[in-house]
């Protein structure tokens, strides 16, 4: 394509061929779906579609995540915006059949918890109706391995307006009016770093992707890269054309083997289509981008060891006294956002910085998503406005506690962030109110976990990570962090003193001041909250060296409740230690304590709920 | 295996800051990072074994010691991990009779762990080569490592 006109008619005919009113079927087949049989499923769709020759009269399309990951394999049906959930192959003859004829698979639909009632339309099942998807909405219209389906929706028209009808100093105040803020965790404004990107001296500048999402318990980039790779490749470019850059780079996890396959599908369908290369669109600017997978070290999601890894050297983060946008990548002015911030670009452009500010709240305009996982009851990918409140995500759209359980806590910002308590459900999450409570947005993770999580566990969890994580370059983070850890493991294991709690404290003081970069700084985050928030808890593994989740090892015992056992011997199975006799039937079991490993299988496996932990 | 080292160099252009991306494609080819191997980059490409050993060493995605016909890997992340990914590390290192980052005696398991695999909501998950087993509870565990030969 060589101007903005090319693009506006294969729009208008790829669009026709969209509306054209066909049937169609739409199943998830992103990364969280493959573990429920996701892709044996979309096979089976496409050889039923051959065997009956229906090419014709069905669109079948084979899309990225649609975010209720717990419910998978699920699929959107039109017409009706039907949503199917937990499909079996078995299921997709009945599927088609009943498709075409306009009919409904009652036993597929969403059946709501309230009323037992099944829920047809996807924007009325709960998890979805609670939601604001304005960047991972488009997932489940199109395929991710087509850039037709993406133009087909309005793709690439906003990067079209950019270059041919604005300066990039416009560009730079829309993004600056929409008050967009990174969507990598620490929220600064992306118009104001495009600015200092664009003003800084040099003529060779760069613009990088980053979508190295390492915290553990986060996927939406994932989910984002993987099933809408076009919107941040179009980001990146109308970035690029902003700030005066020429080339791009895309900074891939490489545990993330979908995401990397189809950003590098749609950068080779845009070079082909004359989006990235030379003249694009016919408006003189050219840009090529890179993409480059990651080596499996958390702390290249920092930007200055992520430009170290890129310039082909070891991971290690330097001190930023000067910032990344006037001397990052070979030294040369660089700016660096993440895969959600990129996605948001080419939908301000197109809709207006107005538009923008409708949604969340001020200061914090836009939606943001968050990997809604743990112990709630719809985990799965949700994008909400900035400003709800944990409640109404934990609870409305997540569907509340898994098994009746009592909620005891939130994690959000992954490593660097913190656990909130139940006081706190009302918080509004945004940048700066998170920031306040003591955690962080991060990349958006959000755990929620139930009375059964022991919390001293979960900062020692933490600290494991971050231990193992640490590159190792400055002394704060590489023994504070080691030190905290060994304390806490202490702490755990019914070795902790009164004295412990003050101690990581300091170390929490000292790490925060002189950490080299925010692996570190940010490290006494999960150990702070928890000790604000649940300090009943440490208390309890210190002082009466109890653990009252039942998690930690080495302060629980499992019995047998002889009351409760029918003696069916399903335990005396399964134990790997041998540490269960069979007595006979309808006998209760005797466990021998000396041989207990305290595996918790016979506790997982027993249906009776003989098995006590205390 | 001279030819797959000068086919990988050259995919990527000779180009000295894509060390990361040729050191995983070696790894894609020899299942772990050969001696010989880094040794023929070194001299190829011109880059300190030194540089190419630290490298090999920061990041946790690679190894220098020769891997197992399957790759069993354990999400270890905070999803995983609040739904008991410890307990099915426990029990597979126990099944297996190797702790993690090691090889069992038949070459035919490696055992490892992965901060996040991206599939969070189906924790606690294993994925064994490209199957990802979602939902993991101790006693699955014996027939997941069954389908793979022991």
């Amino acid at each position: 394509m060589k101007s903005p006109q090319d693009l506006e008619k294969l729009q208008q005919t790829l669009s026709k061929k969209l509306d054209a009113g066909k049937p169609r079927i739409s199943i998830c087949n992103g990364t969280a779906c493959r573990p429920y049989g996701s892709n044996p499923v979309a096979e089976a769709f496409k050889a039923e579609i051959e065997k009956r020759d229906l090419g014709n009269q069905l669109e079948f399309k084979v899309t990225g995540c649609h975010g209720f990951c717990e419910r998978g394999p699920v699929a959107i049906v039109e017409p009706g915006n039907l949503f199917y959930q937990k499909i079996k192959v078995e299921d997709v003859p009945e599927i088609v059949e009943k498709t075409l004829k306009g009919e409904t698979v009652s036993r597929l639909l969403f059946k709501a918890a309230e009323t037992g009632k099944e829920v047809a339309g996807q924007n009325e099942v709960p998890f979805y109706r609670n939601q604001t998807r304005i960047v991972l909405g488009n997932n489940v219209r199109i395929d991710p391995t087509s850039i037709e389906d993406y133009i087909a929706i309005g793709g690439y028209s906003a990067l079209s307006k950019a270059l041919h009808t604005m300066q990039p100093d416009q560009i730079i105040d829309v993004i600056k009016q929409s008050g967009l803020r990174g969507r990598g965790g620490g929220g600064f404004p992306t118009g104001l770093k495009w600015e200092t990107c664009r003003k800084a001296h040099g003529d060779i500048k760069y613009v990088i992707v980053n979508a190295d999402e390492g915290d553990p318990g986060a996927y939406a980039n994932e989910g984002l890269l993987s099933g809408n790779p076009h919107s941040v490749l179009e980001g990146l470019i109308i970035g690029a054309f902003a700030i005066g850059a020429h080339q791009g780079y895309v900074y891939v996890r490489n545990e993330y083997p979908l995401a990397l396959k189809n950003i590098n599908i749609a950068m080779q369908q845009a070079e082909k289509l004359g989006l990235l290369g030379k003249d694009i669109l016919g408006s003189g600017f050219d840009f090529s981008v890179r993409i480059n997978r990651g080596g499996g070290a958390f702390v290249c999601g920092e930007s200055t060891a992520l430009m170290a890894s890129l310039e082909g050297k070891t991971g290690e983060p330097r001190a930023k006294y000067i910032h990344t946008v006037e001397k990052g990548l070979w030294d040369r002015p660089s700016d660096l956002n993440n895969v959600e911030t990129w996605a948001n670009i080419p939908l301000i452009i197109s809709k207006g910085p107005e538009w923008f500010n409708s949604i969340g709240s001020k200061g914090n305009t836009g939606t943001k998503i968050f990997s809604l996982t743990g112990k709630v009851n719809n985990t799965g990918l949700v994008e909400v406005p900035m400003g709800i409140k944990l409640r109404d995500i934990i609870f409305d759209i997540g569907g509340g506690i898994r098994g009746n359980k009592k909620f005891k806590a939130v994690q959000t910002g992954g490593p660097s962030g913190g656990c909130l308590p139940e006081k706190l459900l009302d918080l509004a999450v945004d940048f700066d109110e998170l920031t306040k409570a003591g955690s962080m947005m991060g990349s958006g993770g959000m755990i929620v976990m139930d009375e059964d999580n022991c919390m001293v566990d979960v900062a020692r969890y933490f600290l494991t990570f971050l231990e193992e994580e640490s590159c190792g370059k400055c002394v704060p983070c590489r023994e504070g962090v080691k030190r905290m850890k060994q304390i806490l493991t202490d702490i755990t294991e019914g070795k902790g003193r009164e004295s412990d709690l003050d101690l990581l404290k300091e170390l929490s003081a000292h790490l925060k001041d002189s950490a080299l970069c925010a692996l570190g700084s940010s490290a006494p985050n999960p150990v702070l909250t928890t000790i604000k928030y649940f300090l009943d808890e440490y208390e309890a593994h210190i002082k009466q060296k109890k653990c009252p989740a039942g998690v930690c090892k080495s302060l629980i015992k499992f019995s047998i409740i002889d009351e409760k056992c029918p003696g069916c011997g399903m335990c005396v199975k399964i134990c790997p230690a041998h540490a269960i006799t069979d007595m006979g039937k309808k006998k209760p079991v005797i466990l021998d304590q000396s041989k207990c490993i305290k595996c918790r299988t016979c506790y997982d496996v027993c249906r009776m709920g003989a098995v006590k932990i205390e | 295996m001279k030819d797959s080292i000068s086919i990988i160099i050259k995919k990527y252009g000779n180009d000295k800051s894509q060390l990361v991306s040729i050191l995983q494609d070696i790894q894609i080819e020899y299942n772990y990072l050969p001696r010989s191997a880094l040794d023929k980059l070194s001299k190829k490409m011109g880059i300190p074994q030194s540089h190419i050993y630290s490298m090999a060493t920061f990041f946790r995605a690679f190894s220098l010691k020769e891997r197992g016909k399957h790759i069993v890997n354990v999400c270890l992340g905070t999803a995983c991990h609040v739904r008991g990914g410890e307990l099915i590390l426990d029990s597979l290192e126990r099944q297996l009779d190797i702790k993690r980052g090691n090889t069992t005696k038949d070459g035919n398991f490696t055992l490892e762990t992965v901060n996040c695999m991206g599939c969070c909501a189906t924790g606690p998950v294993v994925k064994i080569d490209e199957e990802y087993f979602g939902h993991m509870t101790n006693d699955k565990v014996e027939p997941m490592i069954k389908k793979y030969g022991e």
